[in-house]
């Protein structure tokens, strides 16, 4: 392909590939960021509870421990400067008859160890006025203001398109095969679509890291994905709930969480089950119970009634259970940002910033470009405007009027942006996380055909190539009259 | 902003609203409007190419293309205004509509009635929560429909299908018709969701195999769908360990229920029943909100298209009245109850006069297979008089009369109780 030599190659673009990317888009640097899928933010980013956790619960011993923190306060300035959706509704851990609530304590004295400010364990009447639908059991809770909700692919995609607009490149459907390696140093990667030159490789590649640090002879990484099973419900429910609720932890688990989500709906999961296979995004009837049966511990009144998705995510979780960032001893110029599991997404950015340090360490010199754009322009989200606003978005351009996904209110205009964006998108799950078309309660039912249709107009392709999210994920497989005649005639 | 002032305002141009319209444009009140979503008229019935509509209400067989262009000739020939491609996002309590479209951008429209026309949506994959993964290839079968009869595009050419409503029976011949293999029809239930007709017309016919007490219990294939899972069911409904079968499938089709789609009858503070999922209504098919009325699958689910015929026209003769001041109200309003094996009964109030009617139509549907049956009607708990049924299924909807005769005779009552009973010995 090109022969090109960056300076860097990220690979992966989950949420760690694009907070690298986008600290590094601020430095004279060539910067390559190579995702296998048609999108970014398509694993393990796009399946999580979507928590900016305020840092209490992670070992402050570990490397979770000490990124958590520094993740959460940062974020609150990035969500301003790159318009990501970022509400700072507090968390809370609540303990029920019966729980050991010396737990409450332990947490408190763990998260100031962690430096997470505003901790308060809140009493029984706190909580019925806080949170009224609770269940009456609740007796007390560990309440940390400082937690927050996000749409995790919107935050990796705001970064990874201001690291574009400050010059970092990225190849979508490129998938690394090898690391090329002279003399000990890095030099390269082999990919599906050709070789690309580097003198520094990210390993940011999630549950694939194990197999991409092995490509270099690492072999203690070790991912061993954990399943998380989750319940979304409709924007309609029953009753709305005011913060993050999680139940007591184990030694492994959060537990069973009740939140909010971004656009408020209801989200309830995960489960914590080890997996071998790391394309197994399967739920299980085992699974939503245990979620179902532990969300109904918090709020007994909670049905499932007005549920419209069910879905599982993998944790990358390495054998130490904790982050992995470091520089390769055996190879110079690899460095592996892996077993970024839980609390991941709200240590990003301090996972990047910490990635920085050691690339300076390893030689990587870091000089400050002028003119760096700090800012990314809000996307228009039509869902979110009042009709008087939306009145003016038509008055100034009258694709705006036109409303494609009727759940949502997503306008014909919005769709077309998300495709001819920066990181354009080329699937339907794609226009699904830049505009929200497809997903409200009917699921793309309506949407959907038109999606598809937009998309194949856009990108000058067939309908019947349009993918819903993977490579091999062809919504419509024939035309009509295509099979008439055909074998499958015959045997029918 | 333009700011339009309307006598009727209805919203959704499927047979609901199109029969609407034109009743209330035949009842005199000409200053009427349609809008529509989408960029045709018709609602779904363009995308239903198969027979069997009509044969009530023109006592012949139509096409669903052919039922709905009977109607948008009418609109036509009156000349109805029609806005195409316009959704709209809110209705106030005072009957003022917003909505967009690319010509005239937003719209304020101040409505002397509302008739609410919206259709239904399906059940989704997610909402029944079927294990497994969320490949490409698992999609509604109404959407199946669309893209097969609209677009010119065929899903998939192994075929699994959960659900025996229509839609689900009628996409089962048509995918087999171009080509395709529909290896099962499952329905968890003992009894089919759809029309008896279509079980005959659409399965039988083709050799299509009907899976009774049976239901999806897994979803195979990470990128595209590559199998499915089916067991039986035990009476509880739920799968019976051990009678799992792998069918590879490239497409599943969900055909598990329609939902009426009354975000916007919430918006205007409309006031819905747990049972149907649309709007408590009087007999003039009037919501709570005076002046908002509704009719066809956004009031209740229907069977048949006739159907909605028949009650659209009943919700433009009111909204007609409306506009016009011929409405009036009772002194008592009478509650109709869903009784004995009665799953609801439209509409739910009596409390308007009407001195020229003979009778009252009452719609509804038992909540189990019945054979031999009576319907039978009480007024405050004296029966007052039944009908026989030789049978009742919860996918046919049952109408019997209320005479307004009797009314008259019982002077002032609190309730009238549906009750449906299987006779003895039959």
């Amino acid at each position: 392909m090109s022969n090109k030599k960056y300076d860097i190659i990220i690979v992966g673009g989950g949420v760690s590939g694009c907070a690298v990317a986008w600290k590094l888009s601020r430095y004279n640097l060539n910067v390559l960021l190579l995702e296998k899928e048609p999108d970014l933010a398509s694993g393990t980013t796009k399946a999580n509870t979507a928590i900016i956790h305020a840092g209490y619960n992670a070992d402050p011993n570990k490397l979770k421990g000490r990124l958590n923190v520094k993740g959460n306060v940062e974020i609150k300035q990035i969500a301003k400067d790159l318009s990501i959706p970022f509400k700072e509704i507090g968390s809370l851990v609540v303990g029920v008859k019966g729980d050991d609530l010396s737990i409450l304590d332990e947490l408190l004295e763990k998260g100031k160890k962690n430096k997470v400010e505003g901790l308060k364990i809140v009493d029984k009447e706190w909580l019925r006025e806080n949170e009224p639908h609770l269940t009456k059991d609740a007796e007390a809770a560990l309440w940390a203001p400082t937690a927050g909700i996000t749409t995790p692919w919107e935050f990796a995609l705001a970064m990874a398109e201001n690291a574009v607009a400050n010059g970092v490149e990225i190849e979508l459907e490129t998938e690394v095969l090898d690391v090329l390696t002279e003399d000990g140093n890095v030099v390269g990667v082999k990919t599906n679509r050709g070789n690309f030159g580097a003198n520094y490789v990210i390993n940011a590649a999630g549950l694939y890291a194990d197999d991409v640090a092995r490509m270099v002879g690492i072999e203690k990484i070790e991912i061993r994905p954990r399943k998380g099973e989750y319940y979304i419900y409709d924007k309609a429910k029953d009753f709305d709930v005011n913060h993050v609720i999680f139940p007591i932890p184990t030694p492994i688990s959060k537990g069973i969480v009740v939140t909010r989500t971004i656009e408020n709906n209801l989200l309830i999961g995960p489960t914590s089950d080890p997996i071998d296979d790391k394309t197994d995004l399967s739920t299980t009837p085992e699974g939503l119970e245990k979620v179902y049966n532990g969300a109904k511990k918090l709020f007994p009144d909670l049905t499932l009634k007005d549920t419209i998705r069910v879905f599982a995510g993998l944790r990358a979780a390495d054998k130490t259970e904790d982050f992995v960032i470091e520089a390769a001893d055996n190879v110079h110029g690899f460095i592996n940002v892996a077993g970024i599991q839980s609390p991941g997404l709200s240590s990003a950015t301090a996972i990047a910033d910490m990635t920085l340090d050691i690339l300076e360490d390893e030689g990587l010199k870091l000089e400050e470009k002028k003119n760096v754009i700090e800012k990314r322009e809000e996307p228009v989200r039509f869902y979110e405007m009042s009709n008087e606003e939306r009145a003016k978005m038509v008055e100034k351009d009258k694709k705006y009027g036109k409303i494609i996904c009727r759940c949502e209110t997503v306008s014909y205009k919005e769709i077309l942006d998300a495709i001819h964006g920066p990181i354009g998108a080329r699937t339907v799950n794609a226009v699904k996380r830049r505009t929200r078309a497809g997903a409200g309660r009917c699921q793309g039912g309506f949407c959907g055909p038109r999606v598809l249709e937009i998309l194949s107009e856009e990108l000058g392709i067939d309908p019947t190539e349009v993918k819903q999210e993977e490579t091999n994920s062809q919504i419509i497989e024939y035309k009509i009259k295509e099979l008439l005649g055909s074998k499958v005639m015959d045997n029918a | 902003m333009l700011k339009l002032k309307k006598d009727v305002v209805v919203i959704g141009g499927g047979p609901a609203g199109l029969a609407a319209a034109v009743k209330v444009f035949d009842n005199g009140v000409e200053d009427v409007m349609i809008l529509e979503r989408d960029f045709e008229l018709g609602g779904i019935l363009p995308q239903c190419i198969h027979n069997g509509f009509g044969l009530h209400h023109f006592k012949e067989e139509l096409t669903g293309p052919e039922y709905a262009q009977r109607f948008i000739d009418d609109v036509e020939d009156r000349d109805i205004e029609v806005k195409l491609d316009t959704m709209v996002l809110d209705v106030s309590p005072d009957r003022k509509v917003y909505a967009m479209n690319r010509e005239d951008g937003f719209l304020e429209i101040e409505a002397g009635a509302v008739i609410l026309a919206m259709g239904c949506r399906e059940r989704t994959a997610g909402a029944i929560g079927i294990p497994g993964t969320r490949p490409a290839g698992v999609l509604t079968a109404g959407t199946a429909q669309r893209y097969t009869n609209i677009e010119g595009l065929l899903p998939g050419k192994e075929v699994v299908i959960l659900g025996s409503g229509d839609i689900g029976l009628i996409m089962a011949r048509r995918m087999r018709l171009e080509g395709a293999d529909v290896k099962a029809v499952c329905e968890i239930l003992p009894y089919t969701g759809g029309l008896t007709r279509n079980v005959v017309q659409c399965l039988q016919d083709y050799d299509i195999p009907l899976l009774l007490n049976h239901t999806v219990t897994r979803i195979e294939g990470n990128e595209r769908l590559e199998a499915v899972e089916i067991s039986e069911v035990d009476e509880n409904l739920k799968p019976i360990p051990g009678t799992e079968e792998r069918i590879e499938a490239d497409t599943l089709l969900l055909s598990v229920g329609l939902i009426p789609e009354n975000e916007l009858s919430k918006k205007a503070d409309v006031v819905l029943d747990d049972r149907t999922g649309g709007a408590i209504v009087n007999e003039g098919r009037e919501t709570n909100v005076e002046g908002i009325f509704a009719c066809g699958n956004v009031l209740h689910v229907h069977d048949l298209v006739d159907w909605v015929t028949q009650e659209a026209e009943i919700a433009g003769d009111w909204a007609a009245k409306y506009v016009k001041g011929d409405m009036r109200r009772s002194d008592s309003k009478i509650k109709i109850n869903a009784g004995k094996n009665v799953s609801y009964v439209i509409p739910q109030n009596i409390e308007l006069e009407d001195k020229d009617r003979k009778r009252i139509p009452l719609y509804m549907r038992v909540t189990t297979p019945l054979t031999a049956c009576e319907i039978k009607l009480s007024a405050d708990g004296e029966e007052l008089y039944s009908f026989n049924e030789p049978f009742a299924k919860p996918g046919e909807m049952l109408s019997v009369p209320l005479a307004q005769k009797t009314l008259n005779d019982l002077g002032k009552i609190e309730e009238i109780t549906v009750d449906i009973i299987e006779k003895e010995g039959e």
